[in-house]
């Protein structure tokens, strides 16, 4: 059943790449959980217009909610009927599919390269109990109403929104069945080494964040490092070589307008953005060795916050900007710490594994995500703030430089596959991994965006 | 200019064998007495009166350019230092190679010299670049401690940036844990 399962998937995934005729680095292969994933129908959207229908946003839907972990959208041949609205529905046969949510809808020509889309998210189960009609009290009369539609809405668009308006689709369907915001309209960043005697090998892209629309921000002969979004979205930190010694960048990615932050004896290195976006944390070791330091943006003052004799690197803020948590040799081994930002005060976090390193803090503060290194073994792991326990979420190779969807949901991450850098990405429950292998060069230093709408 | 030193040397008078015994084993220098042998053959000829002179020749002076090249075409022959796994610190079999690089810097004085650290693929980026500083940085404090001026070196770490092998395996990572001394 499953392996038939895979099968169709994979005719599937390789008809969305046949017709999208697409040209992104990055193709995602899901390698593990689809089985977990709860069934949907996204039923293709009726084309009401003349002609052949201009995109299929039910292609984008599907491949988004199934890249969550948390959806099984079934395949469209195994669908008993294909309705373009509720009132065509007959939810006892969809109930009986296995599927519990269905998306139906419609485009139609609204005027010169305007389209007019049209969609309704349905409980089918919820549809075969009420028959389409429930009636409640309200301000003690019966009233007619549709509970069973969780999600309704039309829009109209241009020609070349259809794309992006299916990740907005996308985006409602998952947050109205999961509670949880979507996060399909965002876009990760990565470096690029390619291979292929390129003059500038060294690459800083920017990509949708299933790959798409990928745009290279900067190409250098010397190596790229750490990039990571500013808290609006609208520009890019990250470390350049190309003066030969490491430099700290801040880059605007609309409008090409960048900005050398600091060019210290030494390293400059790691620098992350503050939730509030007015300073930089960063690792300098102009002082001696490895410390970490704040930066005022505006002014650029510098605030030291470790000073010892060991290494400290890779901070990442908390998500109330209160802390910093960074990695430190002072207890022999690379463990992780946190230290209060007002106070100084300073504790480690990680006990478990021979090391623990680049940690982040998921976006609602409960979790925090690392590098564990167990038996000689580097792979993504997963701690509990309160109860500080561990869970090993990854089984691939020289696992590196987690970084966590805005939602909360997802990692990206690098890692090694085939002898090759590549990014891959595992739910935050460990559940759903997926690969996205590059078709011309080593991946990595991803660093996922905030929301951005 | 050569051709005046041969006459040097003929005035002298000084014996053919004496000379070849000075002349050095580096190819170089071969090429210089090669040199010499055949301007000598050409003198004989030009003299070629049956006199019962000995013609003799100097070894050629290198220029202080010359030897430079050499001795930094030497240097930069032999300028990679490997580490250990997540180590920084000196193996001995290394000596040799730093202790050419620090007299050269030290006889060479306006040389300067960028120490690279670089890092196998394990192990965090970041974490990466600051190890690569500590193995840059010992070679730094070997080079000062063998009386090189401080404001020739210069450190930069690349971390696992700039593998010299591509690959996984244990044989890149041994090749790519290391310091290069590198002369631009």
């Amino acid at each position: 059943m499953y392996s038939k399962l895979l099968k169709l998937f994979t005719i599937f995934l390789f008809t969305i790449a046949m017709s999208d005729d697409s040209k992104a680095t990055l193709e995602i292969v899901i390698t593990e959980g689809i089985n977990t994933a709860r069934p949907i129908g996204i039923v293709p959207f009726k084309w009401k217009g003349d002609g052949p229908m201009p995109a299929r946003l039910t292609n984008v839907i599907a491949a988004d909610l199934r890249r969550s972990g948390k959806f099984n959208p079934i395949d469209a041949s195994t669908m008993p009927q294909f309705p373009s609205s509720d009132g065509e529905v007959d939810y006892s046969v969809w109930a009986s599919t296995g599927v519990d949510a269905i998306l139906v809808g419609s485009v139609e020509e609204y005027s010169i390269d305007r389209y007019l889309v049209n969609y309704e998210l349905i409980d089918v189960v919820r549809g075969q109990i009420t028959g389409g009609q429930t009636q409640i009290l309200s301000g003690g009369k019966l009233v007619s109403t549709k509970d069973h539609i969780l999600e309704t809405a039309g829009h109209v668009i241009n020609g070349d929104q259809f794309r992006n308006h299916s990740h907005f689709i996308a985006d409602k369907v998952y947050e109205a069945l999961t509670g949880e915001k979507g996060a399909f309209r965002t876009r990760i960043a990565y470096v690029l080494v390619r291979e292929d005697s390129t003059a500038l090998p060294f690459q800083l892209v920017v990509a949708d964040y299933d790959g798409e629309n990928e745009t290279v921000l900067l190409r250098s002969d010397e190596p790229l490092m750490s990039p990571s979004w500013s808290p609006d979205g609208s520009k890019l930190t990250y470390v350049s070589f190309e003066s030969r010694r490491p430099q700290i960048f801040t880059q605007d990615i609309y409008t090409k307008s960048r900005t050398k932050m600091t060019e210290f004896e030494g390293i400059n290195g790691a620098p992350r953005f503050s939730p509030d976006g007015r300073r930089l944390a960063m690792v300098l070791s102009k002082d001696g060795n490895p410390e970490i330091y704040i930066m005022d943006i505006a002014s650029k003052q510098l605030r030291r916050m470790t000073n010892n004799r060991y290494i400290d690197t890779e901070p990442s803020w908390t998500p109330d900007g209160q802390s910093l948590i960074f990695s430190s040799e002072r207890g022999g081994k690379p463990q992780i710490y946190r230290v209060n930002l007002a106070s100084g005060k300073t504790e480690r976090l990680t006990f478990d594994g021979e090391m623990n390193l680049g940690g982040t803090i998921t976006p609602n503060g409960e979790q925090m995500i690392m590098v564990n290194r167990t038996r000689g073994n580097y792979h993504i792991a997963r701690q509990d703030i309160k109860n500080r326990e561990m869970q090993v979420l990854t089984k691939t190779f020289l696992d590196e430089s987690p970084s966590v969807s805005p939602n909360g949901s997802m990692i990206i991450y690098s890692t090694l596959h085939s002898g090759k850098q590549v990014l891959s990405l595992v739910s935050v429950d460990g559940r759903f991994k997926a690969r996205l292998p590059a078709a011309n060069g080593q991946v990595k230093s991803p660093s996922w965006s905030p929301f951005l709408l | 200019m050569r051709l005046n030193k041969i006459v040097k040397g003929f005035v002298i008078a000084l014996p053919v064998l004496t000379l070849m015994a000075c002349s050095s084993s580096s190819s170089v220098d071969e090429q210089a007495s090669e040199t010499n042998q055949s301007a000598q053959t050409e003198t004989s000829n030009s003299s070629n009166t049956g006199s019962n002179a000995q013609v003799g020749a100097a070894t050629q002076q290198q220029s202080p350019q010359e030897v430079y090249r050499e001795e930094l075409a030497a240097v930069q022959n032999d300028q990679v230092i490997y580490f250990e796994f997540d180590r920084s610190s000196l193996q001995s079999e290394f000596y040799a190679t730093l202790d050419k690089h620090a007299a050269f810097l030290r006889k060479n004085s306006s040389q300067r010299v960028t120490v690279e650290g670089h890092c196998d693929s394990r192990g965090t980026p970041e974490y990466n670049i600051a190890l690569g500083e500590r193995r840059a940085k010992a070679i730094e404090t070997y080079l000062l401690n063998a009386g090189v001026r401080s404001s020739q070196i210069s450190v930069v770490s690349y971390g696992e940036e700039k593998p010299a092998v591509r690959g996984s395996s244990e044989s890149a990572f041994v090749k790519n844990r290391r310091g290069v001394l590198a002369y631009r």
